[in-house]
């Protein structure tokens, strides 16, 4: 199918910010940002490209989700606005050809063998309503997103009390937001670890302190030692990974571990469109290095050609580690991930 | 019964009052300067007569009838033991006199104690009990640089330091609430600006050396204690006894002011510690008819004798038995840069096994570098990476070896901070941890936290310039940010896997045991 000219250049555009945005130094800051853009450019798409029935439509986005994925594939919530658009299209057609909903998801054992699932179903009727369905559904998306960090941060009076240490790793929006809501009327402390090498909690203790919090900033290797006085861990993280897991800035899996060594709650601030249904240990891409200077810098250049250096972003942290998350549509247990994924994914859309 | 005890009891005090208490302080001094283990009655001894003095003393101030008051109710304690019955038979009473009253008592029951097959209902005196015959005493001092949050003891430092005529250092920076107890310097502000250059009461060596300590040039507990000992081996050569004085007595007290200073300049480690307990000993040990030649070389042999076995010949014990534990193929984790775990691998590595190291380092000392350099410069193939990358590290490795800075009495290892965590990680991924500690870095201190006894480095050392922008660097004006920057933390022995020391391969709890043997040998 034909994409116009303006469309693509669009397309192309923001096929270059993610390549640039690895570690922000793009302009999109930040996974939310990056979510809504995708939601935006993916609307985009839906009004402009010439498509004539749902299949069609599906396939364009598909091919665009892939380019779009292959350019960053840390970036996940690219992949997930993918997925979230495609399941909107799915029921917009499921809903205009009148099948209801209801039995349409609940899959039942009986139906998956008598009826080989819905695979046989290709999306080939056209409906002249389902183009503005589909926009009026994903501006409805778009208005979720929007909101996510404040429903977030709304929660947060139920789970600090005054005067109780807070530990946190890296720089989160999230859990920033999250902190400065509860700090409006509650007194505590918080301790961020700096995570070296970029040292992004830095930010994280100047924008905390001014906004009136007691911050403390610690070197990443004194996390066990002050574990003790610490009452709960918050952190955010960059996907939930389909099992309950994370994938989180390095050090946090240390962190995660002195937290349970000391028993110590470890909540995860994360919204909705982080949900991924990937696997840690899927694919070659989970873990991604960035240039070694920042561990070993050049000016030690005479060992520099006959060591190793590694310098990874991301940590894998298991779900045993993990007691909340908390996120847009409340909190609940790691164990509940599954549901949750499969209200917001359909499965044959897992595989882009 | 009554009538013994009272005329001992006033035989003892004709005794103490007039001239016998000249004599009783003229042995006080000797005995203190003797410097040599007090018998349990002597120290009893010493311990009576500075209450009877102080005693004297309050008595010259007020009453004079305070010698006849206190004969009946003395008599009377010993006989029924109970202060109810004492009060009661003498209602009204000035305030005097009931002091008096207690302090016989207090007498009364010292005296009583000291005699055996006195009956069990005696309430003991104050926290000196009687102690069995192999077990110490437990009063301790607590040392000063915990107490920072306690103004009496700021004061008393400040006056001790006054007299021995060396500067305090004065704080720097916003602390951390949780450890308002400890000192924080800058490393801008060194305490040599505060003294006069070329110094009269300290001498240059050590003017040097505090120098070197509190920028960081000499820094490991080994490289430290070696130091400090060719300072003293320095000091002592340049002494010189003046008329009138023992050498044993005179080098001791010259001692104690580099002692503070060096303090001041950086907390003193327990390996230091340790060194100056010893250097101390064999100073006061030295026969009073000794030259003063034959003593200083007898000195400077001593400390080059300390530094060869504790030290030297140490590493080379620890790493004979380390090297059992290296097997061919090995990836070997270490932290930071211990000169012990240095030695252990470069010699492995002259003895022909192959294996690679990973060394993790930590912002914002960056020691595991120089480790780098030196493990890459013998040959070994090395990887590195930050400690927020041991998770992702640890499957390749096989095992862990660690340094200490100091292993405390309940099994708990003190070193460099983010030891513990590489220990606790290595735990969750079942891979074993060695620590590797020479005898005399073990201490009889306990600890069980990182909080109530360790050091505060730079906080400024934590800023880092990112992208030409330095986030923190107005941290001073922003009142709620601070910055903690620690120095140790005490990893817990369930981490522990095993200590290599020069007596052998011991697990964590050992530890008191090689102490009470050490001290049992010495």
């Amino acid at each position: 199918m034909p994409v116009e000219v303006a469309l693509s250049e669009r397309i192309e555009a923001f096929l270059a910010e993610l390549k640039r945005g690895g570690s922000g130094a793009g302009t999109l800051r930040g996974s939310g940002e990056t979510a809504r853009e995708t939601t935006a450019l993916l609307r985009r798409i839906t009004g402009q490209a010439q498509w004539s029935s749902a299949g069609d439509l599906m396939e364009i986005i598909r091919k665009e989700g892939r380019r779009m994925m292959a350019t960053q594939p840390s970036e996940t919530t690219v992949g997930n606005m993918v997925r979230r658009v495609l399941k909107i299209i799915r029921e917009e057609y499921a809903r205009l050809r009148g099948s209801s909903e209801v039995t349409d998801q609940q899959e039942s054992l009986h139906q998956l063998l008598t009826s080989g699932g819905l695979s046989e179903e290709n999306f080939g009727q056209h409906f002249k309503d389902l183009r503005a369905n589909v926009i009026e559904a994903i501006n409805e998306l778009l208005t979720e997103l929007e909101a996510t960090t404040d429903h977030i941060a709304m929660q947060a009076l139920e789970h600090i009390h005054s005067n109780e240490v807070i530990m946190t790793i890296g720089r989160s929006r999230t859990v920033e937001a999250f902190l400065k809501d509860a700090a409006l009327k509650r007194k505590f402390h918080v301790i961020v670890a700096e995570c070296a090498p970029f040292c992004q909690g830095h930010e994280m203790a100047t924008s905390l302190s001014e906004a009136g919090i007691e911050t403390t900033v610690i070197a990443d290797a004194a996390i066990f030692a002050v574990m003790s006085r610490v009452n709960k861990v918050i952190i955010g993280t960059q996907t939930v990974l389909a099992n309950g897991g994370l994938r989180a800035v390095n050090g946090t899996h240390t962190l995660a571990l002195a937290a349970r060594h000391h028993s110590t709650p470890l909540i995860v601030c994360a919204p909705m469109f982080k949900l991924s249904p990937q696997f840690h240990n899927e694919e070659d891409t989970f873990h991604k290095f960035v240039s070694p200077h920042e561990v070993l810098p050049f000016t030690e250049g005479e060992i520099l050609s006959k060591v190793n250096v590694y310098c990874p972003v991301f940590d894998y942290v298991p779900p045993e580690l993990i007691t909340l998350f908390i996120s847009n549509i409340g909190g609940n247990a790691p164990s509940y991930t599954y549901r949750l994924m499969s209200e917001l994914y359909h499965p044959e859309d897992h595989e882009l | 019964m009554a009538d013994a005890d009272e005329t001992s009891k006033q035989a003892e005090r004709n005794t103490n009052v007039g001239d016998g208490i000249a004599v009783k302080k003229q042995d006080i001094a000797r005995a203190k300067n003797e410097g040599k283990e007090l018998t349990k009655d002597e120290k009893q001894r010493l311990r009576k007569e500075k209450k009877q003095q102080k005693k004297n003393k309050k008595d010259d101030k007020g009453e004079s009838e305070h010698e006849n008051v206190p004969l009946p109710p003395s008599q009377a304690v010993v006989q029924c033991q109970s202060q109810k019955v004492c009060t009661s038979e003498k209602p009204a009473k000035s305030k005097a006199e009931q002091r008096a009253e207690r302090r016989a008592r207090q007498e009364a029951d010292r005296a009583a104690k000291g005699k055996k097959g006195e009956s069990a209902q005696q309430p003991p005196s104050g926290k000196s009990k009687a102690p069995p015959n192999e077990l110490q005493p437990v009063v301790k001092r607590l040392p000063e640089h915990v107490q920072v949050d306690d103004p009496a003891a700021v004061r008393k430092l400040a006056k001790k330091l006054e007299r021995q005529q060396i500067p305090v250092r004065s704080e720097y920076g916003y602390k951390v609430s949780l450890f308002s107890h400890l000192h924080q310097y800058s490393r801008k502000a060194p305490l040599t600006q505060q003294i006069s250059i070329p110094s009269t009461v300290i001498h240059p060596y050590i003017v040097r050396l505090g120098l070197q300590y509190s920028q960081g040039i000499v820094a490991g507990s080994n490289a430290r204690s070696i130091a400090l000992l060719h300072a003293f081996q320095k000091v002592i050569q340049d002494y010189k006894t003046p008329p009138n004085e023992e050498l044993s007595r005179d080098l001791v007290n010259k001692l104690k002011p580099y002692i503070s200073y060096l303090n001041q300049c950086r907390p003193l480690s327990a390996s230091m510690g340790n060194a100056i307990k010893y250097v101390k000993k064999e100073i006061s040990n030295i026969p009073c008819l000794c030259k003063e030649e034959e003593a200083k070389k007898q000195l400077l042999s001593c400390i080059d004798n300390y530094i060869k076995e504790k030290i030297t010949l140490a590493a080379t014990t620890i790493s004979a038995y380390a090297i059992e534990k290296i097997s061919n193929g090995d990836v070997i984790l270490v932290y930071g840069c211990s000169s012990l775990v240095n030695h252990i691998l470069c010699d492995a590595f002259d003895k022909k096994r192959k294996f690679s190291v990973i060394v993790v380092d930590s912002r914002p000392r960056l020691e595991g570098r120089e480790a780098l350099r030196r493990l890459v410069k013998k040959g070994i193939c090395c990887t590195y990476v930050l400690i927020s990358a041991v998770s992702y590290i640890l499957p390749e490795v096989s095992k862990v070896f660690l340094g200490a800075h100091a292993l405390l009495a309940n099994g708990y290892v003190m070193s460099r901070v983010g030891t513990s965590q590489i220990a606790l990680v290595a735990k969750a991924y079942n891979v074993p941890v060695l620590v590797c500690c020479e005898t005399y870095k073990f201490c009889e201190r306990v600890q069980t936290d990182s909080f109530v006894s360790n050091e505060l480095d730079d906080p400024d050392d934590l800023m880092v310039t990112r992208k030409g922008k330095i986030h923190l660097e107005n941290w001073q004006d922003i009142r709620q940010l601070g910055l903690l920057n620690l120095v140790y933390d005490v990893t817990p022995p369930d981490f522990v896997d095993l200590v290599i020391t020069d007596l052998g391969m011991i697990p964590c709890t050992s530890v008191p045991v090689v102490l009470r043997v050490k001290n049992v040998d010495q």
